[in-house]
């Protein structure tokens, strides 16, 4: 079913538990991003100690792929240097852009090459794209404070 | 001759299509645009093929034609609402009409009628779409009026048990909708228009779900304003209606201001054509409103109420097939007593926007989100919902299909 590639069970069950999704009261810079074509909405924490993301914790309503992306994305990115997190960042605008062409590195994105099938869906990028851009301003207003 | 929706269908090209690997197109989602019938797409083409000019300029053949088409287009519209053929004013769409008649207000000067101050309201309700709840707000804000509104009882009904204090002595507009487009909702009209013209104000219709659906008669209604979409009621995009009483209309200032809406210009000053040429600066869009005059006459051939008794019978249907369902919720009146076929609900956890993705993948086209009505969605506590709105070439079987799809998702999504 061609449905699956958009569904895949990595997706499924990030969405039926998602990592760190529960706002951790110490941060750095807090920010609260909405979907206005679906009404999804996502409050996210971030803390970074230097350079280096120490903690992201998040709570909100949304899609499984929405809710599936935010969730990799604090596997992804907990622990990471700014200068890995925006090679992976850059790796997943760059699949999401990807129409279905690309699978992704696994090396560099691993769960969230599982979003690869959300490229050949147009609709459905910007619910994939609502917690990076959320971690992306998030980022820039932690580090103006530093 | 009995109403055959399959039948019906045939009419619609696009109702042919094949879809997401050979799936037969399911269309549930007429409540966001409607689909069109060849007559309606040769209509607009023809006029460009044929007839294509400026209207209400130029001196030949061309020009007469197009004008001719256009204004028959309008008498089509006026006999359709049970209108005046000057009260009949195209536009671009019902959002062009309400900022329309928001923005004209807005312009009125102190000593007309539509002046609005500090210490006027303005009434909406809770269930205004998008369209019919921003130029309010926008018109409060620039001229001081106050906004209130109605509020929505858990059933998705208007609560009018306060209506003398939302409604009072300095309300000057009361705008809403006919038929929500969410919930199905059709508003209690009658109370609504009684109280406003008791106490001077104006009612405004946002009738972008009713007209396309059922028979509207502006007279018999009481109201002063209405606005629908033409893409609504099997017509083209880009063209829209907003009617208003004559005498209304004379008053009223104009919104946009250009070729074609005046009587007279100097270097500093103009006045204005009446009433509909006032409101229609620049050459308009002609080809979709001939278009949308070929819908009417082929919507009025078949007979609005009898697509008025379809639409009800297929939403009594879908209703009780939803009841059946488990972890199944609507959102709105759950019985077809002054309710439309726009039907939303939930399914458990599911989010809608994959309950969507899933009936998609098996050729069902459904609206999924806050339908641009996000004070509402978020009064009723749904972050979003699904909905299924229906329309005369929808039949049982599409409705069957879409109760097996979401029985499908439940399973595919593990609630």
């Amino acid at each position: 079913m061609e449905l699956d590639n958009l569904y895949q069970e990595v997706i499924l069950d990030h969405y039926k538990r998602p990592q760190h999704k529960k706002l951790n009261e110490a941060f750095d810079a807090q920010v609260h991003h909405v979907n206005p074509s679906c009404g999804d909405e996502i409050t996210l924490n971030l803390r970074l100690d230097g350079d280096r993301v120490t903690d992201i914790s998040w709570d909100g309503v949304g899609c499984s792929i929405s809710q599936a992306s935010v969730s990799i994305l604090t596997d992804l990115l907990i622990g990471k240097d700014l200068i890995q997190v925006t090679q992976i960042s850059d790796a997943f605008m760059h699949l999401m852009q990807s129409k279905g062409t690309e699978k992704g590195d696994e090396a560099i994105l691993e769960d969230a090459v599982a979003l690869a099938g959300v490229s050949q869906y147009p609709a459905r990028i910007k619910c994939a794209l609502l917690g990076w851009m959320a971690f992306k301003d998030a980022s820039t207003q932690a580090l103006a404070k530093q | 001759m009995a109403f055959n929706a399959a039948l019906i269908a045939k009419d619609f090209p696009i109702l042919d299509r094949k879809i997401r690997d050979g799936k037969r197109l399911i269309y549930l989602d007429s409540g966001a645009t409607s689909q069109k019938p060849q007559v309606v797409i040769d209509a607009e083409t023809n006029f460009y093929r044929l007839h294509n000019a400026a209207v209400h300029r130029g001196a030949h053949q061309l020009a007469e034609e197009a004008t001719d088409a256009y204004e028959g287009a309008r008498t089509i519209v006026a006999d359709f609402l049970n209108a005046e053929v000057d009260e009949v004013i195209f536009t671009k769409g019902a959002t062009e009409s309400l900022n329309l008649v928001a923005y004209a207000m807005g312009n009125a000067l102190a000593g007309n009628r539509f002046h609005l101050k500090t210490g006027d309201s303005i009434v909406v309700t809770e269930m205004e779409h998008h369209a019919n709840l921003l130029p309010w707000q926008e018109l409060a804000a620039r001229t001081g009026a106050t906004l209130k509104w109605f509020e929505v009882t858990a059933e998705g009904r208007l609560d009018l048990s306060s209506i003398n204090s939302v409604i009072d002595d300095n309300t000057k507009v009361v705008a809403l909708t006919h038929q929500s487009n969410v919930l199905g909702t059709i508003n209690p009209l009658e109370a609504i228009a009684k109280r406003a013209h008791e106490v001077g104000a104006v009612v405004v219709l946002d009738a972008c779900q009713s007209v396309p659906h059922m028979p509207v008669d502006v007279k018999a209604l009481n109201i002063d304003f209405l606005a629908f979409s033409g893409h609504k009621a099997l017509g083209p995009t880009g063209v829209g209606i907003f009617w208003g009483r004559s005498n209304l209309l004379a008053d009223l200032p104009p919104f946009l201001t250009g070729g074609s809406m005046i009587e007279n210009v100097t270097m500093t000053s103009a006045t204005w054509a009446p009433a509909p040429r006032k409101f229609e600066a620049g050459v308009p869009n002609m080809a979709q409103a001939v278009g949308l005059g070929t819908a009417i006459t082929y919507l009025t051939s078949i007979g609005m109420q009898a697509i008025y008794d379809h639409e009800i019978a297929l939403t009594s249907y879908l209703l009780d097939g939803l009841s059946r369902l488990e972890d199944v919720h609507v959102v709105g009146p759950l019985t077809t007593e002054n309710r439309g076929g726009a039907i939303s609900f939930t399914v458990g956890e599911i989010h809608p926007h994959d309950l969507g993705q899933y009936l998609d993948s098996l050729g069902i086209a459904v609206r999924t989100g806050h339908h641009c009505a996000w004070p509402l969605t978020r009064k009723l506590g749904v972050p979003a919902t699904t909905r299924a709105s229906l329309y005369l070439y929808n039949t049982k079987s599409d409705l069957d299909s879409l109760l097996d799809g979401i029985e499908g998702a439940k399973e595919y999504f593990g609630a």
